[in-house]
């Protein structure tokens, strides 16, 4: 159909000078093009630099290690061209002693240690030990190797070394759910005692969702009066509402120890009233309950607003129409006011859900053992143990979570229907 | 006008050259920082005419790790736990420093012989012998108050919430010891699976009650709040919370886990020159004892004991809170960063899973 009318068409418009229409038009429109680009371009490059290649490169880190690779790069060579389950020769230990004896020179052997380390816990002196006496490694390798230390005839070493060889793993990522590769390298699940994320991931989502449903019982009433009071009301109540806002997030967290505390303000007055005895004092904090009264309580603001913004449109007069009509108030509510609330209902939850699941401080300080999220396991590998790639692998999981519930969310809701005020 | 001119730019320029000769040095913060500062940045500012900027955070390894890696190093001395710099020496993060730059004690002893065993490395020097002890709050316990290790793990001789160190380290050897294990025999256990599992069957009896802390300023917080009845923490830090500021704080030395503390340079460090000078002025043995003057801690030289005397209000004798003294000694464990420098990923690990179930 198309094609029939293009090739019966008259001949092509064309300007003054000759030239086909079509392509003077796109010759302007290219060059204001070109100008709308320049003029977005300093924010383009702004969120490529800042936001773009930083958690691009982050990501990056969660299948790319090259500690071992990089720095050992003898037997590195030997692993890819010996197929796996190969039994490791005088060659395969020459490369090893050469290695060992460069990455000690270099000081990398630490890294090297360390990677290895991750992998297969408790072998990382094995690496620095042998390094400090590879000056003496002489041929045949093996013979010398095993005398330095009788673990480098380990096949499960061997096995690890070999994965850990390559520069790009999925590792990380299985680490990151509880699972690990045994000497074969078929995928097993991680010993008992180290199961963590799954639970963890569990939790997190648990209670990021729990506090969005307890901020949206809460903020719901504080917006419809925010946005039904008399201005002059509504007003110093909205500053209340912001107030918390322009307060330090630490100075917020920390009132809240000072309050929920078992010597702090709310259990002494209890106590002083006689409702609590002394020894019954609730604990109230370092634990889940206070990290869910906490975070609900900074969270709140961000539920409030998108609300406010969507109830103060809505005229009066159509539940006052229903209600006329005879609906009882609850009709009134369910049928007419509630529906036109969803997009701020929709914008609010998924901000606060958001929010709630990448929290990391208010845990950090008042959720104690149980109240810990993901993101502080992710906060821990980042600043205590060091391994960058497992909390980089976390990282993109919550990553991805958060994108397949947005996209969930665009299916049921619909993105379009989202008013952020 | 002109003479206002000239003027300016003399004063922006001295104003310059004087700003170029600084040194960043990263320590723990409270009241350690402030034993540092006193005893060591300013006399050396006053000697030099560089000036000495403090920079806290709750364990400088991980900033120190994150500023060499990226290649944007601002700190040019790092004060770290000795296993930390060992392992950081290991992976490169670390410049070496040579021990002959080290001055001699006062008395003349070299520095080799003049420093306690073990205290100078590869790539670091230490300065202080602090402890992991735990103290408790007398007020709470008038009659029978605790004197073991063993009674911080009794709850029920002593009702109350414990305070420890988010971590593995230290927690387990105490629980171990806690266990009846002596100290002799601590690391030979942890290097075995069923070790390990004493230990953490030991926390477990206690998991319930636990309030964790991270930065060494919580435990004395913790204890004034009456948030916990006994918390394990720095001795020095308790010390400046009883003595300094009056707190009812008793230290127990059974069961403590002491190790050396000290100083080292970031690779790649902005003033290397300045740092090395730094680290040779405040060890000298003069220095060293100084600081005792104004945190509990150890000095690390042999030479430096002797001159340590009054704590800075001028009446408290420092000796009895040493974790170094005889009388503190007798159920001690000195930490070993063999064991940590290796297994400290693999215990963290574990230790953040049995946190979490």
């Amino acid at each position: 159909m198309a094609d029939t009318t293009s090739t019966t068409a008259a001949a092509p418009l064309t300007t003054a000078d000759g030239r086909s229409l079509k392509a003077a038009l796109a010759t302007a429109q290219s060059r204001a093009k070109r100008r709308a680009l320049f003029l977005v371009l300093p924010l383009f490059l702004f969120i490529v630099i800042t936001f773009i290649l930083p958690i691009g490169q982050m990501l990056h880190r969660s299948v790319k290690n090259d500690g071992f690779s990089a720095n050992m790069p003898a037997i590195s060579a030997w692993f890819a061209e010996n197929p796996a389950g190969t039994e490791p020769d005088e060659a395969a230990y020459a490369a090893l002693a050469a290695d060992l004896q460069a990455a000690s020179a270099a000081k990398t052997i630490g890294v090297v240690g360390t990677r290895v380390n991750y992998d297969m816990p408790g072998t990382r002196s094995l690496f620095t030990s042998s390094a400090r006496k590879s000056k003496d490694f002489v041929a045949p390798f093996k013979e010398s190797l095993l005398a330095a230390d009788a673990k480098w005839g380990d096949p499960a070493l061997w096995g690890v070394m070999r994965q850990v060889s390559k520069t790009y793993s999925g590792n990380f990522f299985l680490a990151a759910v509880d699972l690990a590769r045994d000497a074969d390298g078929k995928i097993i699940r991680a010993p008992e005692d180290r199961r963590i994320y799954v639970s963890l991931f569990v939790r997190t989502f648990f209670m990021a969702g729990l506090i969005t449903g307890i901020c949206l019982l809460i903020a719901f009433p504080v917006a419809h009066l925010l946005a039904t009071l008399p201005l002059r009301y509504s007003n110093l109540l909205m500053i209340l509402v912001l107030l918390p806002f322009w307060t330090s997030l630490l100075v917020r967290t920390t009132s809240w120890i000072v309050l929920l505390q078992t010597q702090g303000v709310i259990n002494n007055s209890l106590v002083a009233g006689g409702l609590l005895s002394e020894e019954n004092r609730i604990q109230m904090i370092y634990n889940q309950t206070g990290t869910i009264i906490a975070m609900t309580h900074i969270l709140l603001p961000f539920m409030i607003l998108p609300l406010y913004s969507v109830m103060r449109p809505i005229p009066p007069s159509y539940v006052r129409a229903a209600r006329s009509l005879g609906a009882t108030s609850w009709t009134a509510f369910r049928r007419i006011y509630l529906p036109q609330t969803l997009p701020g209902i929709g914008a609010g939850a998924l901000l606060v859900f958001i929010l709630a699941v990448g929290y990391y401080i208010t845990p950090a300080l008042v959720g104690g053992a149980s109240g810990q999220l993901i993101s502080n396991l992710i906060a821990f590998h980042m600043q205590d143990s060091l391994n960058w790639s497992l909390a980089a692998a976390l990282a993109a999981i919550l990553l991805g979570a958060v994108l397949i519930l947005y996209w969930l969310y665009d299916r049921l809701v619909g993105i379009d229907n989202l008013k952020l005020g | 006008m002109k003479k206002v001119l000239i003027l300016s730019t003399a004063l922006t320029s001295v104003a310059m050259a004087a700003s170029a000769e600084e040194i960043s040095v990263m320590s723990w913060g409270g009241a350690y920082a402030t034993s540092q500062i006193e005893a060591y940045h300013k006399p050396f500012t006053a000697q030099t005419g560089v000036s000495v900027i403090n920079v806290d955070a709750d364990n400088p390894a991980a900033p120190i790790k994150a500023q060499v890696e990226a290649g944007n190093v601002t700190i040019d001395v790092v004060d770290l736990e000795y296993a930390d710099a060992v392992r950081m020496c290991d992976e490169g993060l670390l410049e070496p420093i040579d021990p002959a730059i080290l001055p001699a004690g006062a008395d003349g002893t070299p520095a080799a012989d003049d420093f306690l065993p073990g205290a100078v490395a590869e790539c670091f020097v230490a300065t202080i012998v602090f402890s992991t002890l735990y103290a408790f709050d007398e007020s709470k316990f008038p009659e029978n108050p605790p004197t073991t290790i063993a009674d911080f793990f009794d709850t029920a001789k002593y009702p109350g919430k414990r305070g420890m160190r988010k971590g593995a380290k230290v927690n387990l050897e105490m629980a171990l010891m806690a266990d009846g294990v002596p100290a002799g025999e601590v690391y030979a256990l942890l290097e075995t699976p069923e070790g390990v599992d004493r230990a953490f069957a030991k926390l477990d009896t206690i998991k319930n009650d636990m309030i964790w802390w991270e930065a060494g300023a919580q435990p004395p917080q913790l204890l004034a709040d009456g948030e916990v009845v006994m918390t394990t923490g720095y001795n020095g830090r308790f010390f400046a919370a009883a003595v300094a500021e009056g707190k009812p704080f008793k230290q127990v030395f059974d069961g403590q886990v002491y190790e050396y503390d000290g100083y080292a340079i970031p690779k790649g460090a902005p003033n290397m020159e300045r740092a090395k000078e730094f680290i040779v002025f405040a060890s000298q043995t003069q220095q060293l004892a100084d600081q005792a003057k104004w945190i509990a801690y150890g000095p690390a030289r042999k030479s430096s004991g002797p001159l340590v005397g009054l704590y800075q209000d001028g009446k408290t004798e420092m000796g009895p809170f040493m974790p170094t003294a005889a009388a503190n000694l007798t159920n001690a464990l000195p930490s070993s960063y063999e064991f940590w420098v290796d297994r400290d990923a693999e215990l963290n690990e574990r230790f953040n899973a049995w946190l979490a179930q």
